[in-house]
């Protein structure tokens, strides 16, 4: 007798059917501008993924590894050639350099659009009350969710994990852009402002290069995040490590998870260590001697 | 009086808040600062301001912590927006210029030197002095030079290369005023530009603008919160209370006509049990140095805890003498090793009963501090010029909440 009451039939309310309609009238409408983006971005990933690929490998590792050397340091230098000789040995080549060429296109999509935001919302509170919640929102969502509204704009497959992850990847870098200009010194903004700066002359000569270090250490993140969201969005088909992985996984040969895994390891220790290095770096008085 | 007025301050307000109207309406019947910021949420910066700067003065505005003295000097170039009133700076409104007029009037009207000195990290020595040409976009060589001289006047041509992080202190404030100076301002505007500094070289630093001004020729508007400061530096002096003028004067009637009046006022108003003597406004655990300590230990002291100078005493300690921080100097240097050489014995003394109507005007005489004995002669206590302003301005504010 009580089963009768949770036994009445209450129809489904139709969300995929809603969602389904928004999602084709965006499309429809985008059309055009989903189209720009996703030539730019496939000939950008494959020109310069198969342009790097066709130069031997052992050239590109020397160069990688001499560039490395020569700006950052020995330690570096010599991580960098252990670990893309591992990833060649590996049969990996291929795919790390995918991997690589895609997060750096993603970042550098993320920070384009992430950086002047940061600005934006650092000289005005209004937009920093309403960007705020929303990167909180954002940093709560778990990767996968960013991947499944791409695929109506942009099908399956690298365009579609390019946009995911610079969307998963940005809020590092409009915060900590805003942060690092917020947080200068009150009376080093007055310095400025007594002198008659203009707001440009400001944001150039002295609160984007305070803001600096912070910005760095955002871009580091946003880095960080685009490797995770690039081998995640092997899910919708983007290739490189990641597809390593899944493929393993799905035809469970966890010896070949693992050396794709290894990959994506050693990739993302060399983007770390480089990112940080570059942003570590402070002037150096021209007058001390060494 | 026909000097040329510089800065013409007018019924100047600062309310930090969304309802000034209000909060000005409170103040004209009398409300209290502190009140009105209970009661509306309206921070009363500065109120009903008016005072003029005279071209080529040095006005010092004095005041204890929150009197609005930082909220004044910023409104005179607009760092902070004035509420209410005016300020005319040369004949010009500073308060109707739009952002273009206003930067342009910035550029040369205004040299600024702060608090905590403002240095830009990322900027050497020379690029922090030559900032503002750069901004008023003069030609490299020019600013360059321009910013050496600078640097030249206030004693660091050697230093252009460095970033401001090497220098110390002292150095620092420098690179600040040739920063200031570069642009050749008709005005400075210094926010306790020296409190930062110990006591030695904020003395020096002291001397060196006053040896400035007499080459330089500018309008000064010097803030400090310290009364020794401002009767050294300046040719006027307003101050402050509660975001308000209080007295303007020489340092003459500052120190005593007003001062006086205070006095009075204070005792005809208070209990005469409450009547304040030495011993309630004199420091007693001050640092002292004993016979048997040379010059150098009293330096030591001296400098450790920022002091002008120090006591010396027997071990009984009774009474030697003082010893000022350029004698202890002066004495290390001569490498003199008796300590009552070189201290003056010519302290003033007072007994702790004394009352303090009669010690202010010591207090005025002397730049020297005062020392609290006892019949025997035993240090109790040191009275400096600034303690008995503070125990007054404290007493007076406890009158005023009665
Ligand atoms: N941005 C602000 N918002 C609200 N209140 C403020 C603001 N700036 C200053 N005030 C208030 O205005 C009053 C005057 O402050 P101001 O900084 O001018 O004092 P000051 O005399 O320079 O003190 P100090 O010696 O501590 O520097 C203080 O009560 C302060 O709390
Ligand atoms: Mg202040």
């Amino acid at each position: 007798m009580m089963s009768n009451i949770f036994n009445f039939e209450l129809p489904k309310f139709p969300l995929d059917k809603i969602t389904l309609a928004i999602l084709d009238f965006l499309t429809e409408a985008l059309a055009g501008v989903t189209k720009i983006a996703s030539n730019f971005i496939e000939t950008g990933v494959e020109g310069l993924g198969e342009g790097i690929i066709a130069v031997p490998t052992l050239v590109v590792i020397a160069v990688i590894t001499f560039v490395v050397w020569k700006f950052i340091g020995r330690n570096l230098g010599i991580f960098a050639l252990i670990g893309l000789l591992v990833t060649w040995n590996l049969q990996l080549w291929d795919a790390t350099i995918y991997t690589i060429v895609l997060v750096l296109l993603s970042t550098i999509l993320a920070l384009i659009v992430g950086i002047p935001l940061g600005i934006w919302a650092a000289l005005d509170d209004r937009v920093n009350k309403v960007i705020t919640p929303i990167l909180d929102f954002m940093q709560t969502m778990p990767p996968f969710v960013y991947l499944i509204p791409m695929i109506p704009f942009f099908g399956l497959g690298t365009v579609a994990a390019a946009f995911a992850t610079m969307i998963f990847a940005v809020p590092p870098a409009i915060r900590l852009t805003n942060l690092g200009i917020r947080q200068i010194d009150k009376e080093l903004i007055e310095a400025s402002e007594s002198f008659g700066t203009t707001p440009a002359q400001k944001l150039l000569k002295v609160q984007l290069p305070l803001a600096k270090p912070t910005i760095m250490a955002g871009i580091n993140q946003t880095i960080m995040l685009a490797l995770s969201m690039v081998v995640i969005a092997a899910m919708i088909g983007a290739g490189g490590l990641g597809g390593k992985v899944l493929a393993a996984l799905t035809r469970f040969r966890p010896g070949e998870a693992f050396e794709a895994g290894l990959g994506v390891v050693i990739v993302a220790m060399l983007l770390d260590r480089i990112t940080q290095n570059v942003a570590g770096r402070r002037r150096k008085s021209p007058a001390e001697t060494e | 009086m026909d000097k040329k007025v510089m800065i013409q301050i007018k019924d100047l307000y600062k309310i930090f808040g969304k309802h000034p109207a209000q909060a000005k309406k409170l103040l004209s019947q009398g409300v209290s600062k502190e009140e009105i910021l209970n009661k509306t949420g309206q921070a009363v910066g500065v109120q009903d301001t008016s005072f003029n700067v005279y071209e080529g003065e040095t006005l010092v505005v004095m005041g204890l912590s929150g009197s609005g003295k930082s909220t004044l000097i910023r409104m005179l170039n607009r760092l902070i927006e004035p509420t209410y009133g005016t300020v005319i700076v040369d004949g010009t409104d500073v308060t109707t210029l739009d952002d273009d007029e206003l930067r342009m009037f910035r550029r040369k009207q205004f040299g600024m030197v702060f608090q905590s000195f403002a240095l830009f990290p990322h900027r050497t020595v020379l690029e922090n002095v030559e900032f503002g040409l750069e901004i008023q976009e003069v030609d490299e060589e020019t600013r360059r030079n321009k910013a050496q001289e600078s640097l030249e006047l206030v004693g660091l041509g050697g230093w252009g290369d460095y970033l401001p992080e090497k220098l110390s202190g002292g150095m620092k404030q420098r690179v600040g005023l040739a920063r200031a100076l570069t642009v050749d301002p008709a005005i400075l505007l210094m926010d306790e530009a020296f409190s930062a500094l110990d006591p030695l070289i904020r003395s020096d630093m002291q001397d060196e603008l006053l040896k400035l001004e007499s080459q330089v020729q500018k309008t000064i508007v010097f803030i400090t919160h310290d009364l020794d400061e401002a009767l050294k530096m300046g040719d006027r002096i307003v101050l402050m209370k509660d975001g308000k003028v209080v007295q303007i004067g020489t340092p003459d009637e500052i120190l005593t006509d007003p001062a006086t009046r205070y006095v009075e006022k204070f005792v005809e108003n208070v209990d005469i049990t409450k009547v304040l003597s030495a011993e309630d406004v004199m420091l007693k655990h001050q640092h002292v140095v004993t016979l048997k300590d040379g010059p150098r230990t009293a330096l030591h002291v001296i400098k450790e805890f920022g002091l002008a100078g120090v006591m010396v005493v027997k071990q009984n300690r009774e009474l030697v003498g003082y010893l000022s921080a350029e004698a202890a100097v002066q004495g290390v240097k001569n490498e003199d090793a008796w300590i009552d050489h070189i201290c003056t014995q010519e302290v003033p003394t007072v007994p702790p009963d004394e009352p303090l109507k009669q010690i202010f005007p010591m207090v005025a005489d002397s730049r020297d501090p005062i020392a609290v004995v006892d019949e025997k002669r035993n240090l109790k206590g040191v009275i400096y010029r600034g303690s008995v302003l503070a125990a007054l301005a404290e007493q007076g504010e406890q009158m005023y909440d009665e």
